[in-house]
């Protein structure tokens, strides 16, 4: 059974007459790991931070556990913060560093030493008490604040970029750890990032927003095989992106051509936008498709081949393992359940 | 690169014959006795010897401990002032440390000068005080005019230094303290105050070693009453003319001074490499 934990309800704020969020609506559940992904500028962190109680909201509430908390000083908050560049007291040990918060609220010394040395361990930072938080690596200081933060037992943990200053190996290392240790402590993560990859790896639920607004909830499955609208899904990889008319259910126009989808639910002749994934187009003789065009080029990217397919109508981006010479002449085929139909957004 | 060497030598010549000169010249007479007669000049340590004569020894714990009243009344006002400061948008901040260097800008001797015609007797603040019908209050030649004199001539040697450690300070540490549930009060002391700690070491040596060193305000202010360290050298100079015994307290003096500043630089080489 999940349970709300968190409720934002028509949050908005603005800095000098500058909208930055415009009314977000949002249930967060106890125990699930919610990202909150977009470019930047998108209003994600300012998200984060009027959760955390650093920002205020210009309107709008944010409930938690059914109190609204939006006049509530941050360190009053059950929440706590890993940090963008970790922000560790380089005046304090490792030891020292993690215990902050439990020293503030005072607790006995056992106690604390016994919590410390507990979250220390979940992170991997056994053995590290006494060292100096300065002459520790990246990947490193990255456990000390997330163990600071986690040692205060919250009921939501907030992440703001935590992985953006760590290179490639690490940060995958990163992801799976974080997702490990949320399964173990078995509270709500809130993880805010731009990098889509990151996102859908790590997530429940993804959170897509641009321009202050939330375009999309829901699984990483969802928000990439179903995107409601253009930039869901040019945002979440790379896709092919097609004006298209819904002449009835189950049955999408574009390109001159008709095809069979498995979308229903729109009005009768509805102007609609389709998205075909690359790795779901198939290329093929020119007499065994409706599509029909010339390979334009070919780039080889590692695990497949990039190819760009010129036809009468537009340039499809193709992801195959396969190779095709440029100027070859070819089809291109794709079934009814690649087209995914989207409401066309009115704001392009 | 070469050609333009040249042009360090002028420079050479004037520190040779303005710096390097007159600095051998104080520690020959340090060393000596026979005042300027360079015929019978003995080398002797007699002069550091009589720098621990009680006499002398008075003048040095009175200068110390004006030293340090000035240093603490400094900090306090000083650290209240650059704290509000840094609350500012960078550009007030920047306005209102102009404000507090202004008066580096005039001459020592007309600010003191100025502080005269305040304390005075028949100053304006005692005219304004017998204008509302109170008696007059003596404050010239006092301990408070000196520490008032020291106080606002080496505040900005405080503010400064605090100020900029304060500015350094990363906002997200202070985020991060409020987040891990400290209030204002426990943020300031645990994080605010632990950050600025370099600052307000160089601050505190700084206004120091002014403090010690100073010879016009005690003078122009305390009346003469008392010696103090810069007023003895003073003397021994252009009353006394014991120019033996005058270069070896200023040679010790600038021994203290120089080991200051060492330390201010470990501290600030500290702070850099923290970064």
């Amino acid at each position: 059974m999940r349970n709300a934990l968190i409720e934002l309800k028509g949050l908005a704020k603005n800095y000098d007459n500058q909208q930055v969020l415009k009314g977000i609506d949002l249930v967060i559940y106890e125990n699930e790991f919610l990202t909150l992904l977009g470019p930047s500028g998108c209003g994600k962190t300012t998200t984060l931070r009027i959760i955390a109680g650093f920002e205020e909201p210009t309107s709008g509430e944010v409930l938690f556990d059914g109190v609204d908390i939006s006049k509530i000083p941050a360190y009053k908050r059950e929440v706590n913060t890993v940090f963008q560049k970790y922000a560790l007291f380089p005046f304090l040990n490792v030891y020292d560093n993690v215990a902050f918060g439990l020293k503030i609220k005072k607790m006995d010394k056992s106690v604390i030493e016994h919590k410390v040395m507990k979250t220390l361990k979940l992170v991997g930072l056994a053995g590290f008490e006494k060292r100096d938080v300065q002459s520790l690596s990246g990947g490193q200081q990255q456990r000390v604040a997330i163990a600071r933060a986690l040692v205060n037992e919250p009921k939501v943990l907030l992440l703001d970029e935590p992985l953006g200053a760590l290179d490639a190996k690490l940060r995958k290392e990163m992801q799976a750890e974080l997702k490990k240790i949320q399964k173990e402590v078995g509270i709500t993560f809130i993880f805010v990032t731009h990098d889509q990859e990151e996102a859908l790896s790590m997530s429940d639920t993804v959170v897509v927003m641009n321009e202050g607004i939330i375009q999309q909830v829901g699984s990483p499955e969802d928000i990439y095989n179903e995107p409601e609208n253009r930039f869901v899904a040019s945002f979440i990889g790379e896709s092919n992106i097609i004006e298209a008319v819904m002449k009835q259910d189950l049955l999408v126009s574009f390109d001159g051509e008709d095809f069979e989808c498995v979308d229903k639910g729109f009005k009768k002749n509805e102007d609609v936008e389709v998205v075909i994934r690359p790795e779901d187009i198939d290329i093929v003789k020119p007499d065994k498709a409706k599509l029909k065009g010339t390979v334009k080029s070919i780039i080889f990217k590692g695990v497949h081949h990039e190819i760009v397919v010129e036809t009468e109508f537009r340039d499809y981006t193709i992801h195959t393992t396969d190779y095709f010479e440029p100027g070859l002449k070819v089809g291109l085929k794709f079934g009814p359940d690649d087209i995914h139909v989207m409401y066309r957004m009115d704001w392009v | 690169m070469k050609s333009f060497r040249k042009l360090v030598r002028p420079y050479i010549l004037w520190s040779l014959v303005l710096i390097v000169v007159p600095l051998i010249l104080i520690v020959l007479y340090a060393v000596t006795t026979g005042g300027n007669r360079l015929v019978n000049i003995q080398f002797t340590l007699d002069n550091f010897k009589k720098i621990i004569e009680p006499i002398y020894l008075t003048v040095f714990s009175k200068s110390f401990q004006l030293g340090i009243l000035t240093v603490v009344i400094c900090l306090i006002l000083g650290y209240t002032l650059a704290y509000v400061i840094s609350r500012f948008n960078e550009k007030t901040q920047n306005i209102l440390i102009l404000f507090v260097t202004i008066p580096m800008w005039i001459n020592t001797l007309l600010r003191t000068y100025a502080w005269i015609s305040l304390l005075s007797d028949n100053g304006l603040i005692n005219s304004l005080l017998q204008t509302l019908g109170f008696d007059s209050i003596p404050m010239m030649y006092t301990d408070f005019a000196v520490i008032v004199g020291l106080v606002s001539d080496l505040l900005p040697f405080m503010v400064i230094p605090i100020h900029t450690s304060l500015c350094k300070i990363d906002k997200s540490l202070i985020e991060a303290a409020q987040d891990l549930g400290a209030n204002r009060f426990q943020t300031f002391w645990r994080v605010t105050f632990k950050m600025s700690i370099p600052g307000v070491l160089n601050g505190i040596i700084m206004t120091f070693l002014l403090s010690i060193s100073t010879f016009v305000i005690p003078k122009l202010l305390g009346g003469g009453q008392y010696m103090l360290i810069g007023n003895l050298i003073e003397n021994q100079f252009i009353s006394i003319g014991d120019w033996n015994f005058g270069s070896a307290i200023s040679l010790l003096l600038a021994a203290v001074i120089l080991l200051a500043i060492r330390f201010m630089k470990k501290i600030d080489k500290d702070e850099t490499e923290e970064e």
